[in-house]
């Protein structure tokens, strides 16, 4: 027996360079990380979970500083991801801002943060600094790779990228691309942070962040990640006050009470900069050649996403199964949105502990 | 309840044959599959209880309905199609039946046989809409949509060319007693093997 360390603490991996999609080598490299459960004797137990545009390396538990991971409820013993058999591990992605290489990193040439002096980069970018941590902590196949949303671009990147050592993977709520109305929403919430003044072309580290820009950036991302039904369901028309309408441009219903408190929540954790960066990877990401993937594949898709809605991922699955690979695809019954793959922990905690347990085989 | 009619298709089937099963439920038929040796078995269901069950069970499956399961295969991806008491639910039988051979090498069809003597005397005697143990809904709770006999499968086969390669008549599902004789009258249940064009020698 193990003892599961309750307070999970994020560490740091460092590469001496990685050379990128765009040309460019970035060098060093730190790549943060999380891990629960531990690696069993033959290390074949091993899970990489890769998170979405705005999460962090911090996935399961609860730590120091008191704050539940961003997948709290499908990590930990006997759930989705039980990590009373797997090893899991979750790193934050490159071009982030919560631990990894990033354009708020100090560039060594200058001593300055990167800014836009940061190299562009792809989710294969993303995926080739994962492999270096993988490699680091010894691991040499990958029981699974799980993700959702750019996490899931992630995950199919993977299974592309490296057929021999991902034994299964899990696509949620992501396709083999962003549609057309997915990289309009990416674009204008970049020229929602490239308008406000205090963005200063990206270098604004010894200054005030462009606050306004992001906050409104993350309140349109967060439309998107819901639905027309879960946000009538959640607010309607309900008022803010009792006393009627204010007739002012300020505040009256909920749900535009519900945006600015999101949007103003997240620019105290996030990097404005990251957020152009990894939209941007996600606007690049197209992978139209699936030929040598050999994993077994589990995509769900969330029947009231509209940001990837079933028909984009049924038409991944239907490129999959033309080429005979072993896919299974499902579609959840849920009215939460996009969203609903770090919500519906029923359904997707029955999908995933009968999809891991099959494919570990004891 | 032990399913004789899914034991008779496992017996149809050879090792190393790539199957795909319309309608497979919660995966029992794919199962029995696995567990006789063959290998390269897919499912297509609609329901989403259905589909964690079968990933349960570690099988390929896809969450769709069954003309949506066919149309992504090429011609001839599949040596079986299974539709294993599906045909009287789905809405175009026709287009189904030529969709299974188009993907498929066979076809093995089974449902529920409207010419048992046991149906007939129903409504012989009692002037209603048959309940009995294998079809045992009421007419306006029944998904069953399109009934037919094993009489009426042999005419429309026999009009579209259609080569039926074994017609097994099942007595019952529960005993898996099969009748050689009389089958239209005799069977609960017809299991067809079909065969695609390609399939007939020249």
């Amino acid at each position: 027996m193990y003892v599961v360390d309750a307070v999970p603490r994020t560490q740091y991996y460092a590469i001496d360079a990685l050379k990128l999609d765009c040309g460019r080598t970035l060098s060093p490299v730190t790549v943060a990380y999380e891990t629960y459960g531990q690696l069993n004797a033959a290390k074949d137990n091993a899970i990489l979970l890769l998170h979405a545009l705005s999460g962090s390396a911090h996935a399961g538990f609860v730590n120091d500083k008191g704050e539940q991971g961003w997948w709290y409820d499908f990590i930990g013993p006997g759930k989705a991801l039980d990590t009373e058999r797997y090893f899991i591990v979750c790193s934050n992605v490159l071009g982030g801002c919560s631990g990894s290489t990033g354009p708020d990193s100090i560039d060594p040439a200058t001593g300055r943060p990167y800014g836009l002096g940061f190299p562009v980069i792809t989710v294969g970018d993303m995926v080739r600094a994962q492999k270096c941590l993988i490699d680091g902590l010894e691991i040499e196949t990958l029981l699974a790779v799980v993700g959702g949303s750019i996490g899931g671009m992630q995950a199919l990147q993977w299974a592309v990228d490296y057929p021999d050592i991902v034994r299964s993977a899990v696509i949620l709520a992501a396709a083999n691309r962003l549609s057309a109305q997915g990289i309009a929403f990416n674009e204008v919430g970049r020229q929602a942070i490239m308008a406000d003044p205090c963005w200063q072309n990206g270098d604004y580290y010894d200054g005030t962040p462009p606050r306004t820009g992001l906050a409104l950036a993350r309140m349109i991302g967060h439309i998107t990640y819901l639905s027309e039904e879960s946000m009538h369901e959640k607010f309607g028309r309900a008022l803010k006050g009792a006393d009627g309408y204010r007739y002012k441009f300020s505040e009256d219903f909920e749900v535009e009470s519900y945006l600015h408190y999101k949007g103003n929540r997240f620019v105290e954790r996030f990097d404005a900069n990251s957020y152009l960066y990894i939209t941007k990877a996600m606007d690049y990401f197209d992978l139209p050649d699936l030929t040598s993937i050999e994993s077994k594949m589990l995509v769900i898709s969330f029947s009231s996403d509209w940001l990837f809605p079933p028909a984009r991922l049924k038409a991944l699955v239907r490129t999959l199964r033309r080429k005979r690979k072993d896919v299974t695809y499902c579609d959840v019954q849920s009215s939460r949105g996009h969203d609903a793959f770090l919500l519906e922990v029923g359904p997707l905690t029955e999908l995933l502990s009968g999809f891991l347990d099959n494919v570990y085989g004891r | 309840m032990q399913r004789f009619d899914q034991d008779i298709i496992v017996n149809l089937i050879p090792r190393g044959a790539r199957v795909l099963d319309l309608g497979c439920g919660n995966g029992d038929l794919l199962t029995k599959l696995k567990r006789s040796g063959v290998s390269d078995i897919r499912g297509v269901e609609i329901d989403d209880r259905c589909i964690a069950a079968c990933v349960r069970k570690g099988l390929t499956v896809f969450q769709g309905d069954i003309d949506e399961g066919l149309g992504d295969y090429d011609d001839a991806s599949f040596d079986y199609i299974v539709l294993n008491q599906t045909l009287q639910v789905v809405h175009k039988p026709t287009l189904v039946i030529q969709e299974m051979l188009r993907v498929g090498n066979k076809a093995i069809v089974s449902f529920p046989n409207f010419g048992y003597f046991r149906i007939r005397w129903y409504i012989l005697t009692k002037g209603q809409m048959p309940k009995v143990d294998f079809l045992p809904r009421d007419w306006y709770d029944t998904p069953n949509i399109h009934l037919s006999t094993i009489s009426d499968f042999q005419a429309f086969c026999r009009t579209r060319n259609i080569p039926i390669e074994r017609l097994i008549g099942l007595k019952s599902c529960a005993t898996g007693k099969t009748v050689g004789h009389f089958q239209n009258v005799l069977s609960q249940v017809g299991i067809f093997v079909i065969m695609s064009e390609r399939e007939v020698p020249n």
